[in-house]
């Protein structure tokens, strides 16, 4: 019963880490139809921004919810005016510009901070299930992963941006007819996905720690999520997390993480063959 | 009309000649440690072309070139440790890639998948590659005489011989000269094959796939055919790679090796067979001269040639190059039009 119950945890925990690295390329892809190959660096920089405000003595929740996402943010916003912004509507030049943004940010902050890896002290401690203990952490991160969906929901359900930024998905040219500048959209859009990675990486740093090539053990299963999911950002990103999280975290708990990520990309490329252009191409295809 | 392919296949005849002088001339002219170094680009100009073709002349861009660069050199190194000769292992390890490249092309194709997707689904597939194989060191994972070694790597690769002389390892030199003549006749078959009524199917699939779908042909099928024999032209580089180095490891299958492919390939032009090697001999030539100082990172190079490339020159070195040169020459004769036929 007790190892039962540890196990869905577990399950839950997977798809909320699933969640956490997915939203923020989500929210861009889905807008723009371009994935951020430099997503996982994003994650990344979020992690070194915890790593080095905490060492200055910036209390953790600061420096993970407010200083990561902001930092990452305003970077987010200076990429996309000197680099994204001279690319739209050519996908795949905007893939290849960001795979360069994405190695270069490897390389400097190697060069800046050395490839070691840098802690950060977890700021919960943890609690038992019957003879099992589970960390404290993991509940946060699952509710972190249920805020993260909620906002996106809410802000594109019931604000007016929300309501600019799902007209400009449907139909930009009508959206500039009716006078909004939709440069602006898209430049916000993408400031608020890369804030999201920083804050995801923030998030992560505690339990999984920050080096430089954090972002390529992160990005596979992230792409993967976003692709699987289809444009529809909340709904999408919610089903193929948990399709997903759940068979995956089922075979690593079987065999270990390695196999268990295979069988996450196994999955998801069968996916792909019956339902090409993901999972809310074919099914809820009115939701958001 | 008719000049236009002969032209094309004087600037064939040109390269094919280059190739050829290099062939003969440079192990005479040059050390053993420069001989060394040029193979290393022959090779690499080989992995370069399988992603040339497959992108530039069927409009697949593949962002996971590496997967086969990796397992081409595996399936050589472990098949040669166990055969005790080479000529057949590095016909396995043409063929796996090829297998390789079909089943991944059947699910991507046949998927109907494109740009985007098809870009992130060869990604995430290499990036699951490596971690697969970063994973094998423990004593379990061993092929019959061969551990694959995770992390660490499969060291003591055989040198490969010659298929006729299988008892005698290859010189340097010699190992050179092998390595050209399979570039040589890698670029001439690929250009046949370009020339050809399949190549030209291909081609018009990758400018317009709907239209040519429309025509009756069946567009699935034609991807997959090409997908597989860029699988296979990468596969052999691999184990060329592997024999060459004598070692392999899993940053064969590295993100930082499919950027470079990328990369070579852009850099001398997508759509062109000659460029990109011409793209690996310069980008290699460079990173090896920048490497040389402290503060550069190979990464930072790489990206920020990488941006540079797709910002400011989308359309490569060579053909800016070219294109430079045909409009001087049409302005020396004082030729009136600008435009340069295709």
């Amino acid at each position: 019963m007790d190892y039962s119950l540890v196990v869905a945890i577990e399950l839950v925990r997977e798809v909320a880490g699933l969640i956490l690295i997915a939203t923020g390329l989500a929210v861009i892809f889905g807008m723009m139809r371009v994935i951020n190959i430099a997503h996982g660096e994003f994650m990344m920089l979020g992690g070194y921004t915890v790593v080095l405000t905490t060492k200055m003595g910036v209390n953790i929740w600061v420096a993970i919810l407010i200083l990561a996402p902001l930092a990452v943010g305003i970077f987010g916003v200076i990429v996309e005016r000197c680099i994204i912004r001279h690319l739209y509507g050519r996908i795949i030049d905007s893939l290849l510009a960001t795979w360069g943004l994405s190695l270069f940010l490897i390389g400097f902050v190697t060069v800046v901070f050395g490839n070691t890896v840098e802690g950060v002290s977890n700021p919960f401690g943890g609690f038992a299930v019957g003879q099992y203990k589970v960390a404290g952490y993991t509940f946060f991160l699952i509710f972190a992963a249920v805020a993260f969906i909620a906002s996106v929901y809410l802000t594109l359900k019931y604000t007016k941006a929300g309501l600019i930024a799902r007209a400009t998905m449907q139909n930009s040219d009508m959206v500039e007819a009716l006078g909004v500048n939709s440069k602006h959209v898209y430049m916000a859009t993408f400031g608020i996905g890369a804030a999201f990675a920083g804050l995801a990486g923030g998030l992560l740093a505690p339990i999984s720690g920050v080096v430089p090539g954090m972002g390529a053990l992160l990005i596979g299963k992230a792409f993967i999520t976003v692709v699987t999911g289809g444009a529809a950002v909340v709904a999408g990103t919610l089903s193929a997390s948990t399709i997903l999280g759940s068979i995956s975290q089922a075979v690593t708990f079987a065999t270990n993480p390695v196999y268990g990520d295979a069988a996450l990309l196994f999955v998801a490329l069968i996916l792909l063959r019956l339902l090409p252009q993901g999972i809310t191409g074919r099914i809820f295809t009115r939701s958001i | 009309m008719l000049s236009n392919i002969s032209k094309d296949w004087l600037g064939v005849g040109f390269v094919t000649a280059i190739g050829l002088a290099v062939l003969i001339f440079v192990p005479m002219l040059f050390d053993l440690f420069e001989v060394l170094q040029m193979t290393k680009y022959v090779v690499l100009s080989l992995f370069a072309l399988s992603l040339a073709y497959i992108w530039g002349f069927g409009g697949i861009l593949s962002f996971g070139q590496a997967g086969f660069f990796g397992l081409g050199g595996y399936t050589f190194a472990v098949s040669a440790i166990n055969m005790g000769q080479t000529t057949i292992p590095f016909l396995m390890a043409i063929a796996m890639c090829a297998l390789f490249a079909a089943a991944l092309g059947y699910f991507m194709f046949y998927g109907r998948l494109n740009d985007v997707y098809l870009g992130v689904v060869t990604l995430v597939v290499t990036l699951i590659l490596w971690k697969l194989i970063n994973h094998t060191a423990g004593p379990e994972f061993i092929i019959g005489k061969a551990r694959l070694g995770g992390f660490n790597g499969v060291p003591s690769i055989p040198i490969m011989t010659l298929p006729w002389q299988p008892d005698m390892e290859m010189e340097p030199s010699q190992m050179f000269q092998y390595f050209m003549a399979i570039l040589i006749i890698v670029y001439l078959l690929l250009h046949f094959l370009i020339k050809s009524k399949f190549g030209r199917v291909a081609i018009s699939i990758r400018e317009n796939e709907i239209r040519t779908s429309l025509l009756g042909y069946d567009v699935r099928l034609y991807k997959l055919w090409i997908f597989t024999i860029g699988g296979a032209i990468g596969g052999a580089a691999g184990a060329m790679w592997a024999t060459y180095q004598t070692f392999i490891d899993p940053n064969a299958f590295s993100l930082e090796v499919s950027a470079k492919c990328l990369i070579w390939v852009m850099a001398g032009g997508v759509g062109t067979l000659f460029g990109p090697i011409v793209g690996v001999i310069a980008l290699e030539y460079l990173s090896l001269k920048l490497g040389e100082t402290s503060f550069l990172n190979n990464l930072i190079i790489l990206g920020t040639i990488l941006m540079f490339l797709v910002l400011l020159l989308p359309k490569g070195l060579f053909p800016t190059f070219r294109d430079l040169v045909i409009k001087l020459w049409q302005r020396a004769r004082g030729g009136t039009s600008g435009e340069r036929p295709s």
